[in-house]
């Protein structure tokens, strides 16, 4: 439905990659790629139109702000001052200038403009390597005004993935659970936002205790455990219709639910006389299948992309660690061995890492290792905090920090962070409230 | 007396005073937060409710724990005795853990604790049919405070009517 609502069409056929800048993202980007986005040039009637429309003055500059904030963000790039131009953005249907843009150190430039047709936001833009004098890419997408974000977000993601050979991850949206109140009365909702913070939505009112939402493959429904009743139960929230069922309605303590990649099936604990055992409820006919079956908690569990396999914490070895089984729950072996406790292990979409949380010596980690267990990486260390959720490209974890509180117990707060499969570029996102447990969509269009 | 015996002794006497030095300081740790611990068990009363007279509500646990220490196992007896006198009284037994934990881990950590003091209720006569079990996990500390006496007063199983 999505994908009907931005009609993306290819108005020239990208040259070829040979020569061209890339962007190399698998290591630490210390040097970012210096770029100039050119405000998107917008002539005068359509100007007025979308003011009306959209209450923004100039929409054609709105929209590369989108990308110059998405670009900065990701770390690999470093949109230069527009003061600095020495191009006015009417480029757009001329061959720029190039000499201008190495003056000023740039090495790839963006270049578009927007126009108002039949009550449609109509965009084109370029991508152009600077130094060899190219075009790289050119694109153009017609949509209804309300949508000009979601196109500062999918241009930001053609020149992510035209620059460093990846899909990018800027057309995504975070669902979140949202904080307030004291420590001890957190009232919770869900909320869900764009990538970017914008756009912030409350999906639940507060009324009972929510945790832990995460998404379907498809982006439209979420999993999530609810209190309601002062039942702890798994339930199933539709984003666009709101509809809320129950999932887990089983005689005990349903938890810690996420879906399946073909999204047909809800993986999650059941808690009873004090065991935790995994799960799965076929969506389609209801059917449940119990997945392990020991005396011990065994939870937070997570398929591996190809459906296959599945990872979960257990502390059926004395203490919390991480395990890979089959996904008939066959075949069980325990993965993490380092000193410590291990936790909240999320397969990566690419397939070859686990993401998970580290307790050490009274600190927190955010780690990943490959799915043997081996290569064992820290990302980052804080007095608290856990549940890593991956970008859909694979490169960037979100996930929750807490901070201390004084003698007195105040100071606290629950805040969203990301930070790169490198270990460099940790960003706070900004939330309206405080926030926790965070998991992020698949891209909304591709 | 030998020699080799004086010297045995001596040594026996050194080893017996080492030990007893060993537990005194031990002791000064474990009293080291106003006698509210031991080991990392809370032992006060601050955070205590009543059921009735002479019966607590709640019982502690140690980090990552669901064992009931001889205090806790005191204060079921006293539960136990008391819902027998009480035939009409139902209850949840809420379980909760310290913040240091994963969300979900905690989650069935408290399920564990809180199912640690029901089973030990119904072998003292109660049937299971009056006992409901709650985890809330992290998710409602009594003390907001980010300290070890905090925790182990957050680590906890709370008997509450139900009815």
């Amino acid at each position: 439905m999505i994908r009907k609502i931005i009609s993306l069409f290819l108005i020239l056929i990208p040259f070829n990659a040979y020569g061209l800048i890339e962007v190399d993202i698998t290591r630490g980007n210390l040097n970012p790629l210096p770029l100039a986005v050119s405000p998107l040039s917008i002539d005068e009637k359509s100007r007025k139109e979308f003011e009306k429309l959209l209450k923004k003055e100039n929409i054609g500059s709105e929209i590369s702000i989108i990308v110059e904030n998405n670009l900065r963000i990701s770390g690999l790039f470093n949109p230069l001052d527009k003061k600095a131009f020495l191009q006015a953005p009417d480029i757009a249907n001329l061959k720029p200038r190039f000499e201008d843009w190495n003056l000023i150190k740039a090495q790839a430039l963006i270049t578009g403009k927007v126009n108002y047709i039949e009550d449609k936001l109509r965009v084109e833009f370029r991508l152009w390597d600077v130094l060899a004098g190219k075009e790289m890419m050119a694109l153009a997408f017609t949509t209804v005004p309300n949508n000009w974000r979601r196109v500062g977000h999918i241009i930001s993601d053609k020149i992510y993935e035209r620059l460093t050979g990846e899909k990018g991850y800027f057309d995504t949206r975070i669902i979140y659970v949202s904080e307030e109140g004291p420590k001890t009365q957190r009232i919770k909702k869900l909320a869900i936002m764009d990538q970017d913070g914008a756009n912030n939505k409350f999906l639940t009112l507060g009324n009972e205790l929510v945790l832990t939402p995460r998404f379907n493959p498809a982006s439209q429904m979420v999993t999530y455990l609810s209190y309601f009743k002062n039942m702890p139960r798994v339930y199933l929230l539709d984003i666009e219709t709101g509809t809320q069922e129950v999932v887990g309605d089983f005689p005990g303590m349903t938890f810690a639910p996420r879906f399946s990649p073909d999204g047909k099936k809800i993986i999650m604990s059941f808690a009873k006389d004090g065991k935790s055992d995994i799960y799965t409820m076929n969506l389609e006919n209801r059917i449940v299948e119990k997945i392990t079956n020991h005396p011990s908690i065994d939870t937070s569990p997570s398929y591996s992309p190809d459906g296959k396999f599945i990872t979960f914490n257990s502390d059926r070895s004395g203490y919390q660690q991480i395990y890979v089984m089959r996904s008939d729950g066959s075949d069980v072996k325990r993965i993490s061995f380092g000193n410590g406790l291990y936790g909240t292990p999320v397969w990566s979409p690419r397939g070859d890492l686990i993401a998970f949380t580290k307790l050490h010596k009274g600190k927190f980690y955010i780690g990943v290792m490959r799915t043997d267990g081996s290569g064992e990486r820290l990302l980052t260390e804080n007095y608290y905090q856990e549940a890593p959720s991956w970008s859909p490209n694979g490169r960037v974890l979100i996930f929750y920090r807490e901070t201390k509180t004084n003698s007195k117990g105040e100071g606290f707060s629950a805040k969203l962070w990301s930070i790169d499969l490198t270990g460099y570029n940790e960003r706070q996102i900004n939330t309206p409230t405080d926030a926790s447990d965070p998991s992020w969509s698949s891209l909304l269009s591709n | 007396m030998t020699l080799s015996k004086i010297l045995k002794n001596t040594l026996l006497v050194l080893t017996a005073c080492l030990v007893l030095s060993a537990c005194a300081t031990k002791k000064e740790v474990a009293t080291d937060i106003q006698g509210q611990m031991q080991g990392d068990v809370y032992t006060g009363t601050d955070t205590v409710e009543y059921l009735a007279e002479g019966v607590p509500d709640r019982v502690f646990f140690a980090t990552n724990e669901s064992i009931l220490t001889t205090a806790s196992r005191e204060t079921l007896r006293a539960q136990a005795a008391w819902l027998r006198k009480n035939p009409g009284i139902n209850v949840v037994l809420e379980g909760h853990a310290d913040e240091r934990g994963t969300r979900e881990y905690n989650l069935a950590l408290g399920e564990r604790r809180a199912n640690s003091a029901k089973d030990y209720l119904m072998t003292y006569g109660i049937s299971s049919d009056r006992i409901t079990v709650l985890s809330y996990g992290k998710e409602r500390p009594v003390d907001s405070g980010s300290n070890p006496l905090a925790w182990s007063k957050n680590r906890r199983s709370v008997t509450v009517k139900a009815n």
